[in-house]
């Protein structure tokens, strides 16, 4: 029940909101925070009573360490089957925890239509955290596509207009096509697989264990798997499938742009892991190359256009697609310890680039502008907020003591023994971090101010989110092992199923000669 | 059972569709519109009571029955629609109310 | 004892954040006491451990905690204290005291005191754990740790754009040699499954035989990342930029610790080293190279700390240049002699900007000598010190050293390419203090000159004075054990080699008085027009690498982002909104509004529909 706890608890959450609306704006905020707050308190109950550590031994008993399944349409095996493992826990943790930073940074941004903005907001969370709990793959499907709606409402009702003509409209409308016509893919690709165990067993199902073990003809699988990656690639996002993020997250109000980096983006990397690496091994195995490449491919372009934007936080977006390359080739590497350093690196990212964002909506709220070339010299000015800046502009680039650093560090030690060229390459891309995060403190807080009035200076609520969140970019960074611990057994499980084959060659090689 | 012979029937129900479908497409003022589609719809009814009477079948009649029910309500709407553009634009010419488009 | 290890990179730490989370509350003095403090806390806990040390002299291990730990991945938090460490230790400490007690002179006034002593105990910080880490990924944190910090610290003065860029400059091309550090980590681990320096250096021999490829391979991408941290060629270039920053981080960090952190890395990893000869050689040759090129734009710099900077690169490329040698010990022994000498002449150079009212262009000075008598001492000691003075001077010893050793081991070429630099050396060395010093004032700043004065500008100076004579190259480092013992030789050709250049280094000086005393007119026309204008230019511009860089990388690379900028991939996807428009502009003239046209299109669509039927039947 506690499964099914943490799902409806942000919906009812939001609709508490929307009602609570007439009573004022405070209230909302107030529930809204409530919830979350409760949301990641269940959760951490949940990671304290239960133990992750051990994988299981036979590694043919169920991995899950909760599980809650009842009939949903029996005509067609579709049932309400949710699960969590260690990875999903994670997961679910950081989108209670950056939610609550969602709510706490939109308390001065938003100022119309409160209670239907937090509807919203908790919607797309309570979406996310159904993605991440759910097993049946109509279930998914069904979350995966709920949580893009109130995502476009976000963007199109609380966005900013863009610079250069790009409108809020606009950037969700091309949001919401981007994902919904990929999400399609996926339906297709599900549909495929269950058509397949139909052929194979006779029997509807779109449970994750009956389709994990549908057997597949070689180019069907890689159609299926394909189908599978587009959509994750476009959520991720992948070059050249990046097109609405810088879009979305320029025009997004902050906790849009939180959300998105910190929690959407991170559903599709858990879907590459969950679904597209365990259910196509074979498949995703031949595929890998190509995977890595755009990966390598991402790192470069991201961080290439992060250094020619002019708008903040489309300069902040370019940098997710670069760390996301990392993520990516991590997760095709396949040893454990890449896909743990994905684990890590997701965190990290989410943390950073939320830090980051929270700190454009800042800069925002005291300058009315994103555009860099009106700022400069904003150290004197700007008070605590540069020297933040700072703290996430080194996580960014990877400074080791981070959480970043250990997440690129450990997909690129994990991947050299698979992919020695690429890490060599991906391993270049560090270099341009560090432009396009450095290039970013020189033009908004060094050079000579353009105006000498200081802006305020952070109060009590700002100054607490950034600390929080630094705090625990320096504590995954120095002290990892509990996270690693916990999505220890899930990912070794994903290694097994993944590397399998991969494995099995490396040892027959070894052992012929 | 020597009455008309059915290609009879058949060709006057013909001629009395592409009537009102000439009359459709002709037609400007909504109330001749309205009274070309009354007889398309009776020139289906024709073709159905002669089909039903030519196999002995009584599902001809029962589908007469439902297109007069159809004529009947479509004419209330049509009628509607027509008080509503006299009302609105003093015309009954359809043409005058092309504002709609793709 | 062992909790004494830890206190040394804590406590600056503790200064760290204690000095960052007070958000400008604390003034200027509670600021730099806050900060020296720390690092005199964290001075006096290496105080003990070398007593500790001197008295049983045994590697100390303290592990703190696992860093991570996924299946063979296990590196530590763990600290390792042997002679090696402990001789950076006590460089970073001792030095870094003296250091942070003149900037509260050096700083008075300046505005953001906290933000700077901030920095500067986080740079003391990471330094420490760069030389105390037991594994290469927490060596890497100091490594990276060190550079942030000089990244922010070239940068200080913030409100110049070009000290931020300067500040750029630094960073980037100092990570791109980190990124070949990061490679060579990878490929290490993965060959012998760990990252502990101690199990590496172990593992090592037994699995590469000497000169094995994968191993050369390995020496080679650390040696990249050294080269990019010591600023050697051909990643040289942010040094000289970087003296945009105070002058005591110049002493500090640019002069005494950081920039040996290459050094540091090739004598902890000399195993590897050893395993690798053609990577050693070549680690020689670019020491050689370097303390040649750096020699010559030193004699063409006007920038009283530009000069100091190519002639710290000078001192690395000896170092360097020992390494190859393979003489670790007598690369780190200049590496402490050379840490006093020049963090002396840095902040002597610091105490005439800061009396002369921040003017540092050696064009707009002269005649200080009797104003500014100690920092005077100061630039006559130190610069005796790195124009290694037969017998008195530090310097000379642990130069002396440096070259027997190339003669020891055989590189003739080595020698004489330490013999050409020794010569050098002498003459900017000279140079530099007969136009700061002598002649006439030239400018209103360097005329109303005020002297220093206080214990915090007068202590360091003079501790550094002592300790740049031969008493300092009393402090013998205690590496026996740690390092290899260096190459025997006969004691006659020593003999003869110290005598050689003992008149190296004089012939240098006397060359260079008789060239800027005597002969200045002829000196200053031969050098402002035709060849020897050109080459004095190209000196000065350090042989043009900032050029090259700049035409062969970084332009290329805006253009690609200004080609990029708008985001062109995305554009292709426009192209499908474009044809849907384009499609809708084609089909939309059906949609007239006009009933009778849907009538048409209508019985015209069933007339096709029912003939299509008909004719496909």
């Amino acid at each position: 029940m506690t499964l099914v706890g943490l799902i409806v608890i942000p919906f009812l959450g939001g609709l508490l909101c929307w009602l609570a609306e007439r009573r004022g704006d405070r209230l909302p905020r107030w529930i809204a925070l409530g919830t979350m707050a409760l949301e990641l308190l269940l959760t951490l109950g949940v990671w304290l009573s239960h133990d992750f550590s051990l994988p299981s031994p036979g590694g043919e008993a169920s991995t899950w360490a909760m599980e809650w399944r009842v009939p949903w349409i029996p005509r067609f095996g579709i049932e309400v089957h949710l699960a969590l493992d260690g990875l999903s826990l994670v997961l679910i943790a950081l989108t209670g925890f950056l939610g609550m930073l969602a709510v706490l940074c939109s308390w001065r941004e938003i100022v119309r239509r409160v209670g239907f903005f937090h509807l919203n907001l908790l919607w797309i969370l309570g979406g996310v955290v159904g993605v991440f709990l759910a097993i049946d793959l109509f279930l998914f499907f069904f979350f995966w596509e709920m949580m893009l709606v109130p995502m476009y409402f976000l963007i199109a009702l609380w966005g900013h207009s863009g610079s250069e003509g790009r409108t809020r409209i606009r950037a969700a409308t091309k949001f919401f096509i981007y994902t919904q016509a990929s999400g399609l893919l996926m339906l297709v690709s599900i549909l495929g697989l269950v058509f397949a165990h139909h052929a194979a067993t006779g029997e509807y199902s779109f449970s994750y264990d009956a389709l994990r073990d549908v057997t597949l003809s070689e180019p069907v699988a890689m159609w299926l798997m394909l189908g599978f990656f587009i959509a994750f690639a476009v959520k991720l996002p992948v070059v050249p499938l990046h097109g609405w993020l810088p879009d979305a997250h320029a025009q997004a109000p902050t906790a849009g742009s939180v959300d998105l980096a910190g929690i959407l983006l991170k559903t599709a990397a858990y879907g590459m892991l969950r679904f597209a690496l365990p259910f196509f091994p074979e498949a995703s195995q031949a595929f890998a190359p190509v995977a890595m490449a755009l990966g390598v491919v991402g790192i470069f372009y991201g961080a290439v256009l992060a250094c020619g934007q002019n708008d903040i936080k489309r300069l902040v977006a370019y940098t997710s697609i670069s760390h996301m390359g990392f993520v990516l080739i991590g997760i095709y590497a396949g040893t454990s310890l890449a896909l743990q350093g994905v684990v890590m690196l997701m965190v990290a990212h989410a943390f950073s680039a939320a830090g980051l964002f929270i700190l454009s909506g800042q800069l925002y709220e005291r300058l009315h502008t994103r555009d860099m070339r009106e700022m400069g010299g904003l150290w004197g000015r700007a008070g605590g907020l540069s020297g933040f800046t700072l703290c996430f502009v080194a996580a960014s680039l990877g400074l080791p003591g981070t959480a970043n650093f250990l997440g690129e560090f450990m997909v690129l030690f994990g991947s050299f023994s698979v992919a020695p060229w690429t890490v060599v390459i991906a391993s270049g891309g560090l270099v341009l971090a560090a432009v396009y995060s450095l290039l970013l403190m020189q033009r908004v807080h060094f050079g000579p101010p353009k105006d000498s009035a200081p802006l305020a200076d952070l109060d009590g609520r700002e100054y607490g989110m950034l600390l929080g969140l630094l705090a625990l970019v320096l504590l995954f960074g120095l002290y990892p092992q509990p996270l690693l611990d916990t999505t220890g057994a899930a990912m070794s499980e994903v290694q097994r199923l993944f590397g399998n084959t991969e494995l099995l060659d490396a040892t027959l090689t070894w052992e012929a000669s | 059972m020597n009455g008309v012979p059915l290609d009879h029937a058949l060709v006057l129900a013909s001629i009395l569709f592409t009537l009102g479908l000439a009359g459709l497409m002709i037609r400007r003022n909504m109330v001749f519109v309205l009274m070309s589609l009354e007889i398309m719809l009776n020139a289906a009814g024709l073709a159905f009571i002669a089909g039903g009477t030519a196999w002995g079948q009584p599902e001809g009649q029962a589908m007469f029955l439902l297109v007069i029910t159809l004529a009947a309500a479509e004419a209330s709407v049509g009628l509607a629609l027509l008080i509503q553009l006299n009302q609105r634009f003093k015309t009954l010419d359809t043409d005058a109310v092309s504002r709609m488009r793709g | 004892m062992s909790f004494l290890l830890p206190l040394t990179f804590l406590l600056p730490l503790a200064g760290t954040l204690l000095l960052s989370l007070s958000r400008g509350r604390l003034g200027e003095r509670a600021s730099a006491a806050i900060g020296t403090a720390s690092v005199g806390l964290s001075a006096l806990a290496t105080a003990a451990l070398i007593a500790g040390y001197l008295e049983a002299p045994e590697r100390q291990v303290v592990t703190l905690w696992t860093w991570v730990s996924v299946g063979d991945f296990q590196p530590t938090l763990g600290l390792a204290l042997d002679g090696l460490s402990l001789t950076l230790l006590g460089v970073i400490t001792g030095v870094g005291l003296l250091i942070h007690l003149f900037a509260a002179w050096y700083m008075r006034g300046e505005s953001g005191i906290t933000r700077f002593y901030a920095y500067m105990n986080l740079f003391v910080f990471s330094m420490v754990l760069l030389v105390l880490g037991d594994n290469l990924l927490l060596l890497f944190l100091g490594w990276e740790g060190v550079g942030l910090c000089s990244y922010l610290l070239i940068g200080y003065y913030y409100r110049t754009a070009a000290n931020g860029w300067a500040a750029f400059k630094a960073f980037i091309v100092t990570r791109v040699g980190d990124v070949f550090l990061a490679i060579g980590l990878f490929l290490l681990f993965r060959e012998l499954g760990t990252l502990n320096i101690a199990q590496l250096l172990e593992r090592a021999p037994q699995l590469w035989a000497e000169g094995a490829p994968t191993v050369e391979l390995a020496a080679l991408l650390l040696l990249g990342g050294a080269l990019g941290k010591s600023a050697q060629l051909p990643l040289h270039t942010w040094l000289a930029d970087a003296m945009a920053g105070p002058t005591p981080v110049s002493a500090l960090i640019h002069a005494a610790t950081m920039v040996t952190a290459g050094v540091y890395l090739i004598a902890r990893m000399h195993e590897l080293f050893l395993l690798a000869p053609d990577v050693l050689l070549l680690t020689g040759v670019i020491g050689a190279l370097t303390l040649l090129a750096a020699g010559f734009a030193a004699l063409a710099q006007t920038d009283i700390k530009r000069v100091l900077a190519y002639s710290t690169m000078s001192q690395i490329g000896y170092m360097f240049l020992a390494l190859g040698a393979g003489a670790f010990d007598a690369a780190i022994f200049h590496l402490m002699t050379h840490a006093f000498f020049k963090a002396l002449l840095f902040l002597s150079a610091g105490a005439v900007i800061v009396s002369c009212h921040h003017e540092q262009d050696m064009r707009r000075l002269g005649g200080l000598w009797r104003k500014l008598p100690l920092a005077y001492a100061g630039f006559v000691v130190g610069g005796a010190a790195l124009a290694a003075l037969p017998l008195v001077t530090a310097g000379f010893y642990s130069k002396d050293e440096i070259l027997w050793q190339a003669l020891a081991a055989g590189h003739g070429g080595l020698l004489v390419a330490g013999l050409v630099g020794a010569f050098l050396t002498s003459i900017y060395t000279l140079r530099l203090i007969i136009k700061t010093f002598h002649g006439e004032a030239k400018s209103d700043n360097a005329r109303h000159a005020e002297a220093g004065q206080g214990l915090a500008h007068g202590v360091p100076l003079i501790v550094l004075m002592v300790l740049s004579t031969f008493l300092g190259a009393w402090l013998t480092p205690p590496l026996a054990g740690v390092l290899p013992d260096p190459h025997e030789g006969s004691a006659g050709w020593h003999t003869a080699l110290e005598i050689v250049a003992s008149l190296v280094a004089l012939g240098g000086l006397a060359l260079a008085a008789w060239l800027f005393l005597r002969r200045r007119k002829w000196l200053a026309e031969q050098t402002s027009q035709g060849w020897g204008a050109r080459l004095w230019r190209w000196w000065h511009h350090a042989w043009g690498f900032d050029t090259a860089y700049d035409r062969g990388l970084v332009r290329p690379y805006w253009r690609t982002v200004h080609a990029l900028r708008s985001d062109r991939v995305d554009g292709l996807f426009g192209l499908v909104a474009i044809m849907v428009r384009m499609t809708h502009l084609g089909l939309s003239w059906t949609q007239t509004g006009k009933l009778r046209f849907y009538g048409l299109s209508m019985v015209g669509g069933a007339t096709l529909v029912i003939l299509v039927l008909a004719l496909v039947r």
